[in-house]
């Protein structure tokens, strides 16, 4: 294989690329990053701690009480996405497939839409959506006579990060749907048109055709959620603030990333820690994406 | 082709964005003036500053141009502090009370002010936000204070034989007979974004508890604590607030209790002096304010009025003497009549005599000639350390009034909080 | 086939009033008063609620075509670089072996580990230097080095599902490496280049942060913060707000739009030998 590139050429594909992305991205994150291994003294200077902020996050009675909690959070929220929007997501992508083009087109754009609004939107339109006061209770009294208030969903402890998770999952289930729907529209057209000349049924056709064509496009989007999820940030953040209420309970590591460096109105940030904390997020991501990767590989041998 | 025609668009794009960095905005054509940029939080003031406040300073200084621009309130900390690492904040910066711009000044993003000549017109109590512990260099112009009540629907009060409440017994009197009447919320405030639960209920009310000043420097000095009975009795009072404040109180925000109040659907907003602005001319009814309610057996009472924004020079600006001249002007008499008008409820900490046209805010300020003020104990020093006592107030505060947390608890935590770092001297 | 059609179409018709429900509110809502927004937010404005002054506000209180044209500006020159750098890295990773081949891949990826605003600080100081402050070349550079990332690994998974046959027997015919890339791989990719152009355009067309921080001159705005004058500390201008995002949603829709037919133009691409 090596004969067929010449170096010359092999330069030319990947050097844009190494080049925006190593001075745009990697070096100032790196020149942050390596802040997680200091501590600031004096406004300027940096000493030097080695593990000493990493033992804060998991040791520090008040510290780790928090970062825990995130950590948590962020695990429930990834396994929404991963149990409730992927499959989802492959089903109505499943579902287009059968359809005429313009018919699919029609409901993937409309799929699409909430991808495309911003979170500020998004968070306002179903904070009233979900409001005892104005929201569904009001339909609900209308509509049904129900006198019985709706639970304030998005205001109890209990249900706060199920609900949010549950708007997330609304607004990127078009990412799925997407994903999926161009790798299954890249099958074979011959092995569609078999499909359906031989009236195979939905369920054998997904489990014996589709499935392991689409297989790969599957644990890209699993990976895809995963990273995403566990860098999610925006919608807590508009809809609950930095703090995350009710009483932490949305807190995710993205926001207890924000809140550590930047610090949050009276709170100074400590970019010492706050370092430490994305290196975590990093650290946590990767296995996850080593597991892909070799999972990958492995059927790239096969 | 194509390959070729995509290369050319990209040049083309690039260029583009280029072109853009050469040509000149149309604040900067003018090469003799020093344009001055404002960093703040307030979205809220952009009309009042650049079109009322601003040009009476423009038009007297031909060769300064000052313009304010505001970054979103969420995002002030965050991305002032990251442009003034990175280099690219702008020349005058809007002050958050005490430590927040202490450090600012210890870093040196603040120019000290002490040769200012207008200081003078501020009293000691507003200048120590913005003062070194020592009190020895101001490093901000002390700006606005805000004053903590009660706005209420007088129409919902006339129709309900209603009188202001005067103290706590007369609060809850007047919250059972609203509610009784059904259909109208007593307290428009809700706990989802957390900081009205602190600022306009803790804060608020909490002054009458802990008398004001000698609390807040007993809890500096150490001879208070947290746990004390004051504290206690706060979160108690708030407590007490809950079944008045509607169904949906743990999911409302501050925009929907905002909404709540000027629909008329509900009769008393707990307030910060700058609600005044969100409720002037939004409003069908007749609207008017009483100051906290006095505990049982008191006869002093005390007023939450705070200082809370200053305005300060970027110490690496390049534009210092046309900095140091505006901020001469905003300690002119002039500046604080025009700034007073435009944006009632905030008000000037300067001393000079100035006419509040308002009406809501003048009944405000007149709460000042027989309560004694006192500033948000969470403040100055107590918020130094980690766990941050003001984001602990926010935080307990909500759940009390969630009721997923006691009033004995939620003081315990704030006193363990503050115990883990704070040592009194 | 009668009875999967009428499911089919049922199971999705349901979906996308779920979906499409709240943007519905969102629309008509950006027609009414702040009162009328709480007063009634289901309710659909009546002839006396109806009104524009949402829309109005937005075009006469600020530069929002201007802010309009910087953000379609930033954006596209954005994607453009990040989907053409992004596919020839993708290929220049996945389709020959070498050492260090996995690491490079694994190295592209990390920019999705970790948070973006945490790099910010230098990323504004060599801006500075380099006296990039407050253009829009300066988001150009952030975005496209942000969105390789992404564009890297769905590229990657939809290079390697290309049959090997086809480049081979290009490779037979002695066409050029470069050649193979642009003149067969590129057209083969369609869908996957489509796809990454949606998802990379998003979250750069509604930053906020790095516009904020590195371009907030007036006259540079994006749309997102352009749109931030009416979000107050305190008082929030609803009407005004989701005018401007209402207003701020459509590019992504016509761009969604207009690469629809290039997914489908893969269906035949990728079928054909």
């Amino acid at each position: 294989m090596m004969k067929n590139v010449k170096k010359r050429e092999l330069i030319l594909f990947l050097g844009p690329a190494l080049f925006f992305y190593c001075v745009f991205f990697v070096y100032p994150m790196i020149a942050t990053i390596k802040l997680s291994f200091y501590e600031t003294i004096n406004n300027d200077t940096q000493n030097f701690v080695g593990l000493a902020n990493f033992n804060t996050l998991i040791n520090d009675p008040f510290f780790s009480e928090v970062f825990w909690n995130a950590l948590w959070n962020n695990l429930i929220f990834f396994l929404f996405h991963m149990f409730i929007q992927n499959p989802i997501g492959i089903l109505i992508a499943l579902l287009l497939v059968n359809l005429s083009f313009k018919a699919a087109t029609f409901y993937r754009t409309a799929v699409m839409l909430p991808t495309m609004l911003s979170f500020v939107i998004v968070g306002f339109i179903w904070q009233l959506i979900l409001s005892p006061t104005w929201g569904i209770t009001s339909i609900l009294y209308d509509v049904f006579s129900i006198k019985e208030n709706t639970p304030a969903l998005l205001g109890e402890e209990s249900t706060a990060l199920i609900t949010i998770s549950l708007v997330s999952v609304w607004q990127f289930i078009g990412i799925p749907v997407l994903l999926i729907y161009a790798a299954l529209i890249s099958i074979n057209k011959d092995i569609l048109e078999a499909i359906k000349l031989e009236k195979v049924g939905f369920f054998k056709a997904f489990f014996h055709v589709h499935l392991p064509m689409v297989w790969p496009t599957i644990a890209l989007v699993s990976i895809l959620t995963y990273v995403n999820n566990f860098n999610a940030f925006d919608l807590i953040y508009t809809v609950k603030g930095p703090l995350a209420g009710p009483n932490f309970s949305t807190d995710l590591l993205g926001t207890l990333f924000y809140r550590t460096f930047f610090g949050f109105q009276l709170q100074s940030g400590n970019i010492n820690l706050g370092a430490a904390v994305a290196t975590a997020m990093f650290l946590i991501i990767l296995i996850g994406v080593s597991i892909y990767l070799f999972f990958v590989q492995r059927r790239i041998l096969r | 082709m194509k390959r070729l025609g995509l290369i050319l668009l990209a040049v083309v794009g690039l260029g583009a964005s280029y072109w853009s960095v050469q040509k000149p905005s149309t604040n900067e054509s003018n090469s003799a003036k020093s344009e001055l940029i404002i960093e703040s939080w307030r979205s809220d003031d952009l009309a009042a500053w650049n079109e009322k406040i601003l040009p009476v300073f423009n038009a007297q200084n031909p060769n300064i141009n000052v313009v304010f621009r505001p970054s979103p309130a969420t995002e002030y900390n965050a991305a002032l502090n990251t442009k003034l690492a990175g280099g690219t904040a702008g020349d005058l910066i809007t002050c958050r009370p005490f430590d927040a711009s202490l450090k600012l000044f210890n870093e040196g993003n603040l120019l000290a002010l002490n040769d200012i000549a207008g200081l003078k017109h501020y009293s000691n109590f507003a200048k120590t936000a913005w003062q070194t512990d020592d009190l020895k260099t101001t490093f901000c112009i002390p700006l606005a204070s805000v004053i903590h009540g009660f706005i209420y629907n007088q129409n919902i009060f006339k129709s309900l034989s209603l009188q202001k409440p005067k103290t706590v017994d007369d609060f809850y009197k007047a919250l059972d007979v609203v509610s009784s009447k059904g259909g109208i919320t007593p307290i428009a405030l809700g706990t989802a974004d957390q900081w009205e639960a602190a600022t306009m209920g803790f804060h608020n009310i909490g002054v009458n508890y802990w008398q004001g000043e000698k609390g807040r420097l007993g809890l500096i000095s150490g001879k208070e604590k947290l746990s004390d009975k004051a504290y206690v009795e706060t979160f108690t009072q708030l407590e007490k607030w809950a079944p008045f404040m509607g169904n949906g109180y743990k999911a409302q925000t501050y925009t929907q209790s905002q909404a709540l109040f000027t629909s008329g659907k509900a009769a008393i907003y707990p307030a910060g002096s700058w609600d005044i602005a969100s409720f002037n001319g939004k409003v069908e009814f007749e609207m008017s304010a009483f100051a906290p309610p006095l505990p049982t057996g008191q006869s002093e009472c005390f007023i939450s009025d705070h200082t809370d924004i200053g305005l300060g020079i970027n110490a690496k600006s390049g534009k210092l003497e046309a900095a140091k001249k505006f901020i001469e002007w905003l300690t002119t008499a002039e500046f604080a009549q025009i700034y007073a008008n435009n944006l009632p409820g905030f008000f000037p900490l300067s001393n000079h005599e100035i006419k509040i046209e308002d009406p809501l805010a003048n009944e405000f300020l007149s709460w000042r000639q027989h309560c004694k003020s006192s500033i948000r104990n969470s403040y100055h020093i107590l918020s130094r350390g980690t766990p941050n006592l003001e984001n602990e107030i926010w935080n307990t505060s909500a759940q009390v009034l969630n009721k997923s947390m006691s009033p004995k608890e939620a003081a315990q935590q704030l006193q363990k909080g503050l115990d883990n770092w704070y040592r009194p001297n | 086939m009668n009875k999967k059609y009428l499911l089919t179409h049922t199971a999705l018709a349901l979906y996308v009033v779920f979906a499409l429900l709240p943007i519905v509110l969102i629309f008509i809502n950006s027609f009414k008063s702040q009162k009328d927004i709480f007063d009634a937010p289901f309710k659909i404005p009546s002839t006396e609620s109806f009104t524009t002054i949402g829309y109005q506000t937005v075009f006469n209180n600020s530069d929002f075509l201007l802010y309009f044209v910087n953000s379609l500006t930033i954006t596209s020159v954005s994607i453009i670089f990040i989907v053409l750098f992004g596919g020839m890295a993708a290929w220049g990773v996945s389709e020959y072996k070498y050492r260090g081949r996995i690491l490079l891949s694994l190295f592209f990826i990390f920019g999705m580990m970790i948070p973006v605003r945490l790099g910010t600080i230098p990323i504004l100081e060599l801006l500075q230097s380099l006296n990039l402050t407050n253009t829009h070349t300066a988001l150009v550079l952030v975005y496209i080095a942000q969105g390789l990332p992404f564009s890297i690994i769905i590229l990657e998974s939809f290079i390697r599902d290309i049959p090997k046959e086809i480049k081979d027997a290009a490779r037979c015919d002695g066409v050029s490496e470069t050649d193979i890339l642009f003149h067969i791989v590129f057209p083969l990719l369609k869908p996957a280049l489509a796809t990454v152009t949606i998802f990379v355009a998003i979250p750069i067309w509604n930053d906020l942060w790095f516009p904020l921080v590195i371009t907030p001159a007036d006259g540079k705005q994006t749309l997102t913060l352009g749109i931030q004058q009416f979000i107050g500390q305190f008082i929030t201008d609803w009407p005004t707000v989701l005018a401007a995002l209402s207003l701020a949603a459509i590019p992504p829709l016509i761009l969604y739009i207009l690469l629809s037919k290039q997914l489908i133009h893969g269906l035949f691409a990728g079928s054909s030998k």
